[in-house]
């Protein structure tokens, strides 16, 4: 057992400041544990966002020491030790209260992209080297960390022009699969603003399922969108096939 | 009234688990308009937790398989407790389900000739179970909230529904708040599908999420809704005890498969004792029964366990393995495996019993009102197999879909009842700043822990009667239970008030049906009852709402004259 010093951020959209508490920690404590002794002793209206506390759901996000993680996955002891810990709310996105941000606008992204549109009238058959594939995508939790510290979002606010690594992601899964039939290269460009994207690769580093955001899925999508839009032969075509 | 937010639709559904986002799609596909409550953010719901597969007869790996033997083994599984045409609708349909999965987008994992790959499970005589990776629950919530948000259906997030509301006895609507703001909201249905999932979080050490406080047994109960098999909560014998982070987390049986050896404070291999021929390889009803006695008789681990050790195994062998626990241990436990022993005990897993349904519609006994998933009762019996919840959800999340929608066309928008809403905000608003003193964040702690030493894994009269008279005084303080906080925003203090009376509803119905049930069968184990009995083997225990008091009743389990047959002759087979 030993003392911890953490230092939450209380507050809401009117502003806030970092509060501290001390909690013993007992050995091998995360930092969501920390986070809900101190509700249930001494900041029992703290508002906090957590569910599986397993890391398979993506509730719990938080930038902790000004890095973004899940509370449930990060150790106390992993942390420095003389140090306070700091934990606040996502900065990509609007504070409801305390460590909860509003995360609306991601559903809403979603609700944008046309959904899987199989072939009809044809064998489902896919083979492991596909599943695996988009797998990799597909074990995405929606934590959102990847859309709060893309700095196209987090510094430069652009939410309206740009679709964020997480739907990049999930607009790679559903190009990647064998049977769809829709296209969004499109919508991926002039929407999903694609191209703002220039590669520094920040969402990978801070994927808790350790998805290669940008290598397997952002970089593909770009090829892809160049090979259907830009290449001279299929923009020709494309021409004719519209007179 | 006027100032509150009314929205009305044909369905609502609360819940955003697989079996609330199932029912939410077909109610939407049969033309309802239809709403999705949950208490959390779309896609976090505790089926994310789900591993293993989803159960389906495809017959993929296993040409052999067939609904039948999924039926049988559903139903030997469940102690014969089941209701036998849930067990039948689910065997029989569940493959098509899970082809539907796939045509919605949902990947799973191949065979070689490239169909869906079956793995084997506990209790399923061929290899039944549809996956992916260990992530499945994670791919069927994702798949179907896809599916869903394509369907036209509203969704209200991290919104809690306290009240259902009744227009003479026919459910007609609810009352909530919104998490982010406190302010309160109306529904106002054709007809409505609960579909909350289990109350894991009645006990201590628990593999559920906050989530789970048995809402939909209590907002059905307080409806009027009967109850069934409330005693039968399964737990599993190995779950994380320390550190405090992973209490309860699931340590795999493939441990004592490996050859891990389980041993008391002293160091005595205590399985010698309790079943000298396969030891750590018993049932487990059976080590879980050894270790509860183990801690109980002061021989446990120093954090309420007993020690599973590998460490007498080659290092290279418990890394490939068990190379998962490996990394569990050593990531969150700080424990080397392969040097030390681990600390394990039962955790709390998953509710058979629930609400009781129409096997083919889903409705309960209240007109307008229906269940599905983890909070309806009857598939599972006294025990349910893995990879059976997933393939459950959607079978009979869609037939309850449907027939809520089925039931609520051509209904024009119900009158609600001012005075009921009056209460239901009443009753919320006291909880923030009436005169009560009692502070749920203890009264939670105390109950988890009335339930978690009395109505375990292991009960007896004396343990189960305390506790009943335990659960009756704090339901008694829970009525005068208030946030430390006045705040509406966001306020969790406030939340746990009203979740905290539910839980108390299960609970008492838990322990009470426990009580009762004289034998020991399946997930329920009475020290002071250990065999099957007869009568048992015939009833389950109905929980009715008698006034404000409670009424049980054992009632004859539902059967099927057609399945007879296939019933006695796996009941034979069992017997030679």
């Amino acid at each position: 057992m030993s003392t911890r010093t953490l230092q939450l951020w209380r507050g809401d959209a009117s502003g806030g400041e970092l509060v501290g508490y001390e909690i013993e920690a007992e050995t091998g404590m995360v930092v969501l544990d920390a986070v809900l002794a101190i509700q249930r002793s001494q900041a029992k209206d703290l508002a906090v966002r957590w569910n599986c506390k397993a890391a398979k759901c993506g509730s719990c996000s938080a930038e902790i020491n000004g890095r973004p993680r899940l509370m449930c996955k990060t150790r106390l002891d992993h942390l420095p030790e003389h140090e306070p810990i700091t934990v606040e709310p996502l900065k990509a996105f609007p504070v409801i209260r305390d460590l909860v941000t509003d995360v609306s606008w991601n559903y809403e992204v979603n609700k944008r992209i046309p959904p899987f549109t199989p072939r009809r009238d044809v064998e489902w058959s896919i083979g492991q080297d596909d599943v695996d594939r988009m797998s990799e995508f597909r074990k995405c939790i929606e934590c959102f960390l990847c859309q709060d510290v893309c700095h196209i979002l987090r510094d430069h606010h652009l939410h309206q022009s740009y679709f964020g690594p997480r739907f990049l992601v999930r607009i790679a899964s559903l190009e990647m699969h064998p049977l769809d039939t829709a296209d969004r290269t499109g919508l991926v460009t002039d929407e999903g603003g694609l191209g703002l994207c220039n590669i520094t690769k920040c969402c990978s580093e801070v994927c808790p399922e350790s998805i290669h955001i940008t290598d397997n899925a952002i970089i593909p999508l770009k090829e892809r969108v160049v090979d259907r839009r830009y290449d001279p032969l299929i923009k020709l075509l494309r021409r004719r096939r519209r007179r | 009234m006027a100032s509150i937010e009314r929205h009305d639709y044909d369905v609502v559904v609360i819940g955003a688990g697989g079996a609330g986002l199932r029912a939410a799609i077909a109610a939407a596909e049969e033309g309802a308009r239809t709403a999705l409550v949950c208490k959390s953010l779309l896609g976090k719901a505790h089926t994310v937790m789900a591993e293993g597969g989803v159960a389906a007869a495809l017959g993929n790996v296993a040409p052999d398989d067939n609904w039948r033997v999924h039926f049988q083994d559903t139903m030997f599984g469940g102690k014969y407790l089941n209701n036998w045409h849930m067990a039948e609708l689910h065997a029989k349909e569940a493959p098509d389900r899970v082809r539907e999965l796939e045509q919605w987008g949902g990947v799973f994992d191949r065979t070689p000739d490239r169909k869906m790959s079956q793995r084997a499970f506990g209790g399923h005589t061929h290899r039944r179970l549809v996956h992916i990776g260990d992530r499945t629950g994670l791919e069927l919530l994702r798949t179907l909230q896809d599916k869903a948000v394509h369907s036209g259906i509203d969704v209200f997030m991290e919104c809690t529904i306290t009240r259902l509301l009744k227009e003479g006895e026919r459910v007609c609507g609810a009352v909530g708040y919104r998490r982010a703001d406190g302010n309160f909201v109306t529904f106002g249905s054709g007809a409505l599908v609960l579909a909350t999932g289990g109350a894991g979080k009645c006990w201590r050490i628990t593999s559920n999420s906050w989530e789970c406080t048995g809402d939909g047994y209590g907002l059905a109960f307080g409806a009027g809704a009967d109850l069934i098999d409330m005693e039968f909560v399964q737990f599993h014998p190995t779950g994380m005890v320390w550190p405090p982070g992973v209490v309860g987390l699931l340590v795999t049986e493939a441990v004592r498969g490996e050859g891990g050896i389980l041993r008391n404070s002293t160091g005595e291999r205590f399985m010698e004792r309790y079943d000298p021929k396969r030891l750590e390889l018993s049932t487990r009803d059976v080590v879980a029964r050894a270790i509860f006695t183990e801690v109980k008789e002061g021989r446990g681990s120093p954090h309420g366990g007993v020690f599973l050790d590998v460490s007498h195994l080659p290092a290279d062998t418990v890394r490939r393995k068990l190379p998962s626990m490996y990394d569990q241990f050593m990531e969150l436990a700080g424990v080397d495996i392969t040097r030390g022993p681990m600390e394990v005990g039962p955790t709390c897993h998953y509710f058979m019993g629930g609400i009781r349904v129409n096997a083919e519609t889903g409705a309960s006994s209240v007109p307008g009102l229906f269940a599905t998933g983890e909070c309806s009762g009857g598939m599972n019996g006294a025990n349910r197999l893995g990879g059976n919840s997933l393939s459950d959800l959607l079978v009979f999340g869609r037939r309850a879909g449907q027939g809520a929608a089925h039931d609520a066309a051509d209904r024009g928008a119900p009158q609600l009842d001012d005075a009921q809403i009056e209460d239901a905000i009443g009753e919320m608003t006291r909880y923030r700043s009436g005169p009560g003193t009692e502070d749920p964040y203890a009264l939670h702690a105390e109950l988890q822990a009335t339930m978690q030493s009395d109505v375990g894994i292991f009960r007896d009269e004396a343990g189960l009667s305390d506790a009943v008279e335990h659960l009756d005084g704090l339901a008694r303080r829970a009525a005068s239970v208030r946030a430390a906080v006045a705040k509406r925003e966001y306020n969790p203090g406030w939340h746990l008030c009203r979740d905290l009376q539910n839980m108390l509803i299960v609970s008492r119905a838990v322990a009470r049906a426990a009580l009762l049930r004289h034998e020991s069968r399946g997930a329920h184990s009475r020290l002071d009852f250990p065999a099957y009995d007869d009568y048992w083997s015939e009833h389950n225990v109905v929980v009715c709402k008698d006034g404000d008091g409670v009424r049980l009743e054992p009632q004859p389990v539902p059967k099927t004259r057609d399945l007879i047959p296939l019933v006695e002759q796996r009941k034979e087979a069992e017997r030679t």
